[in-house]
């Protein structure tokens, strides 16, 4: 049983890790295009139609895998997950039925028009499309974020006499108070994904002077969009999401932020590593007393520590949670300070010729992935070791039929057959950036 | 209510195999229809803008599924464990030949994708049809409502039986029989020539594949579960669902043979459910029978979400189902008639 529950789960986090490559480009990127084809119709500017034609095919690219990686994630709560999807598929089923309804039809209806109907729908009916698109998988993220978000803080439910649960508060699932933050949070950052990947062709269209009108075009767009989105993810969304689990999950706080002892006046950790023997953090690096006036708006306020909270409510792996939320933090201040110096030197009219800046923004592109995948892994272990938290366990999710040794033949399928397209995926996106907007 | 979310999920299952079922079957008759580039293109460019949209009904589906009957979802998701996984694996190929292929012009590259696209089309109509053949059997489900398959055992109907036994086998090769017709029926619709009369042909020796398989389904379900029946003779009315299926096979044949493209695919797709509608009403209330014990089976009424849910949840169907008819016109009518090969750069 071990076993399968640990096959299980890596099963689950490497392919929604896989996965979440490809929307978190796309639900930024979507909006990107729409800003492009904006601009075209208002300006009358034929560059930007090419731009949004070229990212347009990188988007379909990767709206493909992520279309042909998402199913296996709604078909793993059956498969792999069956007491859960038992216990409480009268809830998230609901929103992960309406995700379909309200979603994938309207994405993948567009999609196939966006693509290839820009001749029959005209340069109006061409942007209508791009908004389908674009908010097609704003509302799919909305009702992941929604089922996520039930799952952190499990709202509007009732327990039946059989002991699973059921939605009675439709509109109290819909608007859970963990839910507009988390949702902002996770819409922020596919946004910087995409700036990031945006820029850094641009980028690499200028330092290479080829295409350079539309490599201007890019990077222009992209630090304006990069700058707005990499501030508001940490202020008022990333903020207010850390205080939604201080309220909701103090002993995950406690563990992301690495505070063992309650006492007042809590310092920030910036880094260091949390040893779990002695109940520590080695080597701290950290700003006196921040922590407490972040989370009170007091510098002397108190804060609970670990070691507070019974041992069997404690996150699983609080070494690697611990080290997900800051290296997110991290990569997020450092994301402020990249797209705030290139929205400078657009100011100063020097941003294209600023080699040095261009090089960054070239090369700094897998960071937001990282951000992205780092701010996940955060939440999803920050709410171990619960699967929803406080109703049901991880351990006791798991479906009763599936042994071990089925289960890893399917992962080791996974790997497989991911490893491959991942790499045809790549030479892919490589050769179309290469092949150039024009 | 439990029977009217009965309904509509066997309703969005059928309308899933109808629309995707055509994009199957072009790529089941893809390597023997089409002879040359140009060909292949017509082919993937007739299906290209709509089959994402077709599979869309596959995910909704079973979003629906998951919703209404939670438990039925978890028991059969986790019970054909592997099955489903290799569909998974199935999709994902297939998905990729499609959006793939055109992206690079090389002819290594292409034969691989046309390959990928093909097999994996085939396979998954084998698949979906012993599926369909494992919800009329029965399977081992033990008290808790769980139960396990593995993909083959003996090849007999046992209690004990795998996915696949020659009961599934047969089922498996009527839907990939439905689905090459269904699929070369849409092909002939929309293209000309050569390729239009190598459907039409497909379209008619598959036809013949449809009517044996057909007849020995209907007279091994007889032999297996008998119990299927008992709605019919119950309820009469019943028999309108079987004979609209007989009629769309027939229809297939003659306006295949009077080259009537258009009302040959709407009678494929009139068959196809027919034959859907009728097993649905020979199940029903079941959603899954045991081979075990009868007792064991789960039906609409022990899997079923609570009332308050499902109430709320055919509000937004009904808003959500009115949107998803009107992009699927507005699509469809954007690329209606046969089809014009675009430029290597525009289109499959």
């Amino acid at each position: 049983m071990e076993d399968a529950l640990l096959i299980s789960r890596l099963q689950f986090a490497f392919t929604i890790m896989f996965h979440y490559i490809f929307p978190q480009l796309t639900m930024g990127l979507g909006l990107l295009i729409v800003v492009m084809k904006w601009i075209a119709l208002r300006k009358n500017d034929e560059r930007y139609n090419e731009s949004a034609r070229f990212w347009g095919k990188i988007f379909a690219i990767n709206f493909a895998m992520g279309v042909v990686t998402g199913i296996p994630m709604e078909f793993q709560f059956g498969t792999n997950w069956a007491k859960f999807s038992t216990f409480a598929g009268g809830v998230i089923g609901q929103t992960l039925a309406m995700e379909g309804m309200f979603a994938f039809f309207l994405e993948s209806s567009f999609l196939g028009l966006f693509i290839f109907g820009e001749k029959k729908l005209g340069p109006r009916g061409h942007f209508g499309a791009a908004l389908a698109v674009f908010l097609g998988s704003w509302i799919s993220g909305y009702f992941i974020v929604a089922t996520n978000a039930w799952m952190q803080n499990p709202v509007g439910y009732a327990v039946a006499p059989d002991g699973n649960v059921h939605v009675n508060d439709f509109w109290a699932l819909l608007l859970n108070p963990w839910l507009g933050w988390q949702y902002m949070h996770t819409m922020l950052g596919s946004v910087i994904t995409a700036s990031f990947v945006v820029a850094a062709v641009g980028a690499y269209y200028l330092l290479t002077n080829r295409s350079a009108e539309h490599g201007k075009l890019f990077v222009k767009t992209a630090v304006v969009a990069g700058v707005v989105s990499s501030i508001l993810v940490a202020f008022p969304s990333g903020d207010a999401q850390v205080k939604n689990v201080y309220e909701y999950q103090p002993v995950t706080f406690a563990a992301m932020e690495g505070v063992f002892e309650t006492k007042e006046g809590v310092e920030l950790l910036l880094i260091g590593q949390p040893d779990m023997e002695k109940m520590k953090i080695d080597n701290p690096l950290y700003l006196p007393k921040v922590l407490s006036f972040l989370t009170h708006f007091r510098w002397e306020s108190e804060i609970r520590g670990l070691q507070s909270f019974p041992k069997d409510q404690w996150p699983t792996n609080i070494p690697l949670l611990y080290y997900s939320y800051h290296i997110m933090v991290g990569l997020g201040t450092i994301f402020i300070a990249i797209m705030v110096s290139g929205v400078f030197l657009l100011w100063r009219g020097k941003l294209f010729t600023n080699r040095r800046l261009l090089w960054i923004l070239m090369l700094s592109f897998p960071f937001p992935y990282i951000a992205n995948t780092a701010g996940w892994t955060t939440a999803e272990l920050g709410r171990q070791p619960w699967l929803v938290y406080g109703l049901m366990r991880t351990a006791d999710g798991l479906s009763p039929t599936v042994s071990a040794g089925n289960s890893l033949f399917t992962l080791l399928g996974f790997l497989g057959l991911y490893f491959v397209i991942g790499v045809l995926f790549l030479l892919l996106v490589i050769k179309k950036i290469n092949q150039g907007p024009a | 209510m439990e029977t009217l979310w009965f309904i509509i999920v066997a309703f969005m299952l059928a309308m899933y195999v109808i629309l995707d079922g055509f994009d199957l079957g072009a790529g089941i008759i893809h390597l023997f229809a089409a002879r040359n580039e140009n060909e292949r293109r017509t082919i993937l460019n007739a299906i290209g803008p709509v089959w994402d949209g077709n599979e869309v009904w596959l995910l909704a589906a079973g979003g629906s599924l998951y919703f209404a009957f939670p438990k039925l979802y978890a028991s059969s998701f986790s019970g054909f464990y592997l099955p489903l996984m290799i569909v998974l694996w199935l999709l994902i190929l297939r998905a990729l030949g499609i959006e793939f292929r055109h992206q690079v012009q090389n002819n290594l590259w292409k034969s691989f994708w046309d390959g990928a696209f093909a097999v994996s089309s085939i396979l998954l109509s084998i698949f979906f049809g012993a599926a369909l053949g494992n919800v009329v059997r029965g399977v081992p489900l033990n008290k808790d409502g769980y139960f396990f398959e593995p993909l083959w055992t003996t090849f007999t109907v046992v209690p004990e039986a795998g996915i696949l036994d020659w009961f599934t086998v047969v089922m498996g090769l009527v839907g990939f029989f439905t689905l090459t017709s269904h699929g070369a029926n849409f092909i002939a619709l929309k293209t000309e020539g050569e390729l239009q009369k190598r459907s039409r042909s497909i379209a008619a020796i598959a036809w013949w594949g449809v009517l044996i398989g057909s007849v020995v389904a209907f007279i091994s379900t007889w032999s297996i579960r008998p119990q299927v029946w008992q709605n019919y003779t119950e309820h009469m009315w019943g028999f309108v669902f079987p004979l609209l299926g007989i009629a769309g096979l027939f229809g297939m044949f003659f306006y295949n043979r009077s080259r009537q493209d258009k009302f040959a695919f709407l009678s494929s797709a009139i068959f196809i459910c027919g034959m859907l509608a009728s097993t649905a009403f020979g199940l029903y209330p079941n959603l899954l029978p045991a081979s075990t014990n009868p007792e064991y089976s789960l039906t609409i009424y022990n899997t079923a979400a609570q009332e308050y849910g499902l109430t709320v949840g055919l509000t937004w169907w009904v808003i959500g189902i009115a949107l998803v008819t009107g992009y699927f016109v507005f699509v469809y009518k954007s690329f209606r008639g046969k089809v014009v090969l675009p430029s290597e750069e525009s289109g499959y």
